[in-house]
């Protein structure tokens, strides 16, 4: 008998090829001496490489084929997927062409863990296979606990990255104990099997199985930012440099409720009566701590962060119902939240760049009178996100409501407009910064211990130092920060709200709580809305306004994007 | 004639944002008259409307337009006109066109931003009041308020930030509930009756829902309308929102956007939710009747202008509130024409505010004002023709309005209408002093009174007018109105006649000829 090799569909895999071709290529590329080469060959290389799977990907469209031994499925739902993921990341390219990390960290670096996250997404959301998932798993975390930590000189961006690590091993740690849990209840590491394990026998009760199964929630809810295991979500986001927050808000959150999808309607949907009811309370909680944690925020990234929590917590009521218009809706949300996210990140990143007052709210004063193009992308990306009409979020919100409805869930269709409502305050307080502050001007206490800015230790809340990336576009060459505490001076950060993590901060209980005093501290944050100038930043003021026409546009029309996300949906062939 | 005039709905829809968009890219010279055009033109429409509606046929819809939308949601795009919001559109297009024409003739700040957000406005009311499809309306109604947020946070008084963002929360809160129990009603509509998704309301009215879940989304659709009103004791937004708005804007808001909110009462709650109206009309009712008593006390013991004209508005909701929940014909024809008259008298109230305010050093509370109908003959005249408007004087329309009102009401619950009675001499009390307190008495030291100038006068002689007209012949309202209120009150009455006397539960309500 002669061997045969396996035969590989390398058209239909031809997706993940090109991203790893891609992150080869450019890692080679990023040691060429060339100043051009570096800067501008690379990321232009990385578009392409991006372009190019979300090319193949419409190119396999509607043609579901399991590959690589059944263990990966390249569905619509993978390629549906795969072009969020890739839209993320062309947007992440985009904001951290000017920036500092990949300055830093070295550009085929920085360009090559970002194709190798997203190659990670792509097997994740296609796997098949418990193994596979880990895999996939694995591929994403990895290269972004490094890219969390890539501005090198900044200590919030280590420490976001050494954070990061730690929580995602014990995430991924706490994810492989429950898969290793269900193979040994079930006997298969296929989903296949698995499902053909549970519909056939009782292993549904079993508690080697329900262990199992809790194991993996607990390990997928970590990536997701799930509460309780979110508390990592708002610290990482905060230090992270704002592209690499940015992409993980939309294309993380899309790859693991991906996964999420897969795993809970495809595997395990024979026990759908033991997990929906846990994964809704879950939902419920996080919806709850999400809202909550993001009232108090003065850091436009931490807000973002919980405001992510409390997203996913609708997300997962999606995932919960286990119907094809559940499925729908969850795609058409992760759609939609994309374009909301990448637009409101646009707007922080070139604040950030332009002030030193970091991500903080006050970097948003006076946007409406002086900035339109950045106003309008920021407050239709809130009003979206809160779920206003004439946006995406609006229907997302209808669409999820629907499917939650339909299949007796309805308490969690309260819990999703209550949540709504809470998140009210905190989105409309950003409106209201861009248009009804004037620059420099406070409604909070800004005083900052002396001591504490000398000792270079960070702040809580916000990245001032990403004044040195603007200082840096701008210098000849790299410019060594070495206090970065220092560029924080005179910028005081009102007390966050009940935070677990961060640094233990002497100045922590001494900054002034939120109390109500107008006194701005120190004179250079009072001014700090001007401080450096305007830079020519055309790529992110792209990025923030096509995803506003974006919004408003499947705001208005959403048809395209419904039929894009009820083709995801079709491909579960066994749902309720 | 219906299929003929279908697309002039959504050019009567959009007309307003589109010419406000315009307005606010075009040169700074352009704007106020495209902001003029887009205001005055649909208020043209409008008067065609008026004259052209088929009033015999004033039960069903007319120039509807229906198209598909969003099949995958089950949501389409369906306009149309009957004898509920006939009027009502009228009033929205007169009354912004009157804001529109006040806005023109004493500029703001940033005049091209503010037309924008006032065009996105009155589009946003127009399609609460015209949409025929359940969350096409929801999408209207939470769409009103964000330009209200950007008008009054950016254009209005001292504690404007915190004003709008309690508002809009407040309002918000109980509109969101209202997403969600318009989605369920959908969907469980649909699972009830078998056919596919729909949201059309036409549809949702023929499909009866078990009592038990009409309740809940009664009661998630009820509280969205009560604080939208505001009625007591959902108003605590209110005083916030009446001092720190720009007046031009809060003459459209309270005139206009208190009255979608018992619109959609007769609209959405009594048609699709008829045993849950009847098995909460005492509730509501008490609502309304509190709403008139409380608004009426607050109103006669402030001293800050608005905040009369705003707790007057309480009062006022809580009389519609009451022909509402009356749950018969004449109770509900009265709250039509309510809800005409009091926007058509509160809007120019708003604007003698801002007259006595400038005539009184800026301040707008009575204690300082006084005395300035001695050089002011033609301003005292029209203020007192809209006071003696408000306080439903025999001979005004509000005089009849109140009279089906109460009407309704003393056939279902007496003693409710023997209370409500006293509401009218309240309104006297509010209402006479705000005059008498403003106009006569002594002329305190920093009054300087005069007259009406020619240009006030332009944005207020037209609107007076319209109130004498309707004083003479308020039955053109209430024969437009005759038949959309008994089909929107239909249902409710039966099922309320058929608990009342089971024996003879299909007894029609005699006809009401006034």
């Amino acid at each position: 008998m002669t061997p045969k090799a396996p035969s590989i569909d390398f058209a239909a895999i031809s997706p993940l090829i090109a991203l790893l071709t891609g992150a080869c290529v450019v890692l080679l590329l990023g040691l060429l001496r060339s100043r051009f080469a570096r800067t501008q060959l690379v990321p232009g290389l990385t578009i392409v490489t991006l372009g190019a799977t979300a090319g193949l990907a419409i190119w396999r469209w509607g043609e579901n084929t399991s590959v690589l031994s059944a263990s990966l499925r390249m569905d619509d739902l993978t390629l549906a997927l795969t072009l969020l993921f890739v839209a993320g990341a062309i947007a992440t390219v985009l904001l951290a062409w000017r920036g500092v990390a990949p300055r830093e960290a070295g550009h085929g670096e920085f360009y090559c863990l970002l194709l190798a996250t997203v190659l990670g997404m792509v097997v994740l959301v296609a796997a098949q296979n418990l193994v596979a998932v880990f895999i996939g798993y694995e591929l994403l975390s990895i290269p972004l606990y490094v890219l969390c930590a890539t501005e090198l000189r900044r200590e919030k961006s280590l420490e976001s990255g050494l954070k990061y690590l730690i929580i995602g091993s014990v995430g991924s740690a706490t994810l492989l104990y429950g898969l290793s849990f269900l193979y040994g209840a079930t006997g298969s590491t296929d989903f296949s099997g698995i499902a053909a394990a549970v519909r056939v026998s009782d292993v549904g009760d079993d508690v080697l199985f329900l262990t199992g199964i809790g194991l993996t929630v607990t390990g997928l809810a970590f990536k997701a930012s799930v509460a309780p295991f979110h508390q990592w979500t708002p610290d990482v986001y905060e230090g992270a440099p704002t592209p690499v927050t940015a992409f993980m808000a939309v294309a993380t959150k899309a790859a693991a409720f991906g996964v999420f999808l897969r795993l809970f309607d495809v595997a395990l949907i024979g026990t759908a009566s033991t997990w929906a009811p846990a994964l809704a309370v879950l939902a419920l909680i996080t919806i709850v701590v999400g809202n909550v944690g993001a009232l108090g925020q003065s850091s436009l990234k931490r807000m973002l962060a919980y405001s992510s929590v409390a997203q996913a917590g609708y997300m997962l009521a999606g995932v919960v119902v286990s119907t094809q218009l559940g499925v729908q809706a969850v795609v058409f949300y992760l759609a939609a939240y994309l374009l909301m996210n990448l637009a409101a990140f646009a707007v922080i990143v070139v604040r950030e760049r332009e002030t030193d007052l970091g991500d903080d709210m006050a970097a948003m004063h006076g946007l409406g009178a002086s900035r339109p193009w950045l106003a309008w992308p920021m407050t239709i990306a809130m009003l979206s996100l809160a779920g206003f009409p004439a946006t995406a979020g609006f229907f997302g919100k209808i669409n999820l409501i629907q499917a939650v409805v339909e299949n007796d869930y309805a308490w969690l269709a309260v819990a999703i407009v209550l949540g709504s409502a809470i998140s009210l305050a905190y989105y409309l307080r950003v409106i209201a910064a861009v248009w009804m502050r004037a620059p420099g001007e406070t409604g909070r206490a800004r005083a900052v211990p002396a001591r504490l800015a000398a000792s270079g230790r960070p702040l809580i809340a916000g990245g001032a130092p990403e004044a040195d990336e603007a200082g840096g576009s701008r210098a000849a060459g790299d410019r060594s920060d070495k206090e970065p505490g220092a560029h924080a001076a005179g910028e005081g950060r009102a007390a966050e709200g009940p935070e677990p993590g961060g640094l233990p901060d002497p100045g922590h209980a001494a900054a002034a709580g939120r109390t109500e005093a107008a006194d701005p501290g120190p004179a250079p944050a009072a001014s700090a809305g001007s401080a450096l100038g305007r830079l020519r930043q055309p790529e992110v003021v792209f990025v923030a306004l096509i995803c506003t026409v974006g919004t408003l546009f499947f705001g208005v029309y959403p048809s395209p994007l419904l039929d894009f996300a009820r083709d995801a949906g079709d491909a579960f062939t066994n749902l309720f | 004639m219906s299929s003929q005039l279908t697309v002039h709905l959504s050019i009567l829809l959009f007309w307003p944002v589109a010419f406000a968009t315009l307005g606010a890219l075009a040169p700074r010279r352009v704007a106020p008259v495209l902001a003029l055009i887009g205001a005055l033109i649909p208020l043209g429409y409008a008067v065609l409307l008026l004259i052209d509606f088929d009033a015999g046929r004033s039960g069903s819809l007319q120039y509807v337009t229906d198209a598909e939308w969003i099949p995958d949601l089950g949501v389409r795009y369906k306009l149309g006109i009957d004898g509920l919001n006939l009027w009502l559109i009228a009033l929205t297009t007169l009354l912004w066109a009157f804001s529109a024409v006040w806005v023109a003739l004493r500029p703001t700040e940033r005049p091209r931003l503010f037309a924008f957000h006032l065009g996105l406005a009155e589009t946003a009311v127009l399609g609460a009041f015209l949409a025929q499809d359940l969350l096409l309306f929801v999408l209207f109604f939470d769409l009103m308020l964000v330009p209200f947020y950007f008008l009054v946070g950016q254009w209005g008084g001292p504690a404007r930030v915190g004003a709008t963002i309690k508002m809009v929360i407040y309002t918000l809160v109980g509109s969101l509930l209202m997403l969600a129990a318009a989605v369920a009603t959908g969907v469980l509509a649909g699972e009830q009756s078998g056919s596919e998704l729909t949201f059309v309301m036409s549809d949702l009215v023929r499909t009866s829902l078990p009592e038990d879940t009409q309740r809940w989304l009664f009661v998630a659709f009820a509280l969205a309308f009560l604080i939208k009103m505001p009625a007591f004791p959902f108003h605590g937004w209110m005083p916030d929102a009446y001092r720190n708005m720009p007046l031009p804007v809060l003459a459209v808001f309270s005139a206009v956007l208190s009255k979608v909110a018992a619109y959609g009462f007769l609209r959405i709650v009594l048609p699709i939710f008829p045993d849950a109206s009847v098995d909460f009309q005492t509730v509501l009712l008490i609502v309304g009747l509190v709403s008139i008593v409380y608004g009426s006390a607050m109103a006669f013991t402030t001293t800050e202008v608005r905040l009369i004209l705003g707790y007057s508005s309480i009062a006022q909701l809580g009389f519609i509130v009451l022909g509402i929940f009356a749950l018969r014909p004449e109770g509900g024809q009265g709250a039509i024409l309510q809800m005409v008259n009091h926007g058509l008298v509160v809007a120019p109230l708003f604007f003698i505010v801002a007259l006595l305010s400038e005539r009184s050093a800026g301040s707008e509370s009575i204690r300082d004002m006084g005395g300035l109908a001695t050089r002011g003959p033609v301003l005292a005249s029209l203020f007192l023709i809209i006071a003696l408007a408000t306080l439903a004087i025999p001979g005004s329309a509000n005089f009849a309005g109140e009279f089906l009102i109460l009407l309704g009401v003393f056939q279902t619950k007496l003693v409710i209408a023997v209370i409500a009675f006293t509401g009218v001499a309240l309104a006297s009390v509010y209402m006479l002093r705000a005059y008498i307190r403003t106009m006569h008495n002594r002329t305190p030291t920093n009054v300087a009174s005069s007259d009406l100038s020619v240009r006030d006068g332009v944005v207020l002689v037209p609107v007076v007018l319209v109130i004498l007209a309707f004083a003479l012949y308020p039955q053109a309202a209430l024969s437009d109105g005759e038949g959309g209120v008994k089909a929107a009150v239909r249902s409710a009455q039966a099922v309320s006649e058929g608990k009342q006397n089971p024996a003879t539960a299909a007894s029609a309500a005699p006809e009401v000829t006034p």
